[in-house]
């Protein structure tokens, strides 16, 4: 883009469509994606802690959405994305403190990462949504 | 010839990482308690809800959980904007918009957690 820019031109990471897709940069993606649904995790939290401030009607108009069978599959979304965005990012954290650099730990991690955010996910939708 | 400052200043970008992963920390134990907590609730019921929340350890830990949540969050969409919307308006807009939404949402969810614990609900 040639405009005049008035606003600080950063380094920025190239678009998606410029890679090779492989495991590493998959979960890297699906990082920012999972924390993009929690971010709209946490607006379905505040609607549902509000209709509990406004009263027991209210609260049981908005429970017919939040409960309904088509509200299941959003949910389990915020779910896994809780516990993806939640074992990646501790993930992150290793890897700010200067470890986990080797190409087996980079893989071994991720997959366990991957298997870690599954299994939870079942785990807590058959015990807390069925 | 540009500036050196035109890059933003260094500080901002340093205390962005270190926020970033300060509330990281603070979300691993506050969003594994609301997760287990939410699995001993009855949550379809209004009465056990706020029950629930009206506890002080919960109102307190809901509380932080906010806070830190919604200031996370807006660090994380900020990245995300300033690496995918390239027109410098647009992005200030979206910015700006961003924002709003994070302060209106933290509003709401403290607003509602202190009118259910302080019992007017």
């Amino acid at each position: 883009m040639n405009q005049a820019t008035d606003a600080p031109r950063r380094p920025l990471s190239p678009h998606l469509q410029v890679y090779r897709w492989g495991i590493t940069n998959s979960l890297s993606i699906l990082h920012r994606a999972t924390g993009l649904v929690l971010s709209l995790g946490l607006v379905v939290l505040a609607i549902w802690l509000l209709a509990a401030a406004s009263g027991p009607g209210v609260f049981a108009a908005l429970m017919t959405v939040y409960g309904s069978v088509w509200f299941k599959l959003p949910l389990a979304g915020i779910v896994f994305s809780f516990f993806y965005h939640l074992a990646n990012g501790v993930r992150h954290l290793v890897w700010d403190a200067g470890r986990g650099f080797s190409h087996a730990a980079i893989r071994g991690g991720g997959i366990a990462v991957v298997a870690v955010a599954l299994i939870a996910t079942a785990a807590y939708v058959a015990v807390g949504m069925c | 010839m540009r500036k050196e400052s035109d890059r933003g200043s260094a500080n901002a970008s340093v205390a962005h990482w270190w926020h970033q992963r300060l509330t990281a920390v603070a979300l691993i134990p506050l969003g594994l308690w609301l997760a287990f907590a939410l699995t001993g609730v009855d949550v379809a019921s209004h009465a056990a809800f706020v029950a629930w929340i009206s506890e002080p350890l919960t109102a307190i830990l809901l509380g932080l959980l906010a806070v830190a949540g919604t200031y996370h969050s807006w660090l994380g969409v900020q990245v995300v904007l300033e690496d995918y919307v390239t027109h410098p308006r647009r992005l200030r807009v979206s910015l700006l918009l961003s924002l709003i939404a994070h302060l209106v949402v933290l509003a709401a969810g403290l607003f509602a957690i202190l009118r259910v614990a302080l019992g007017v609900a």
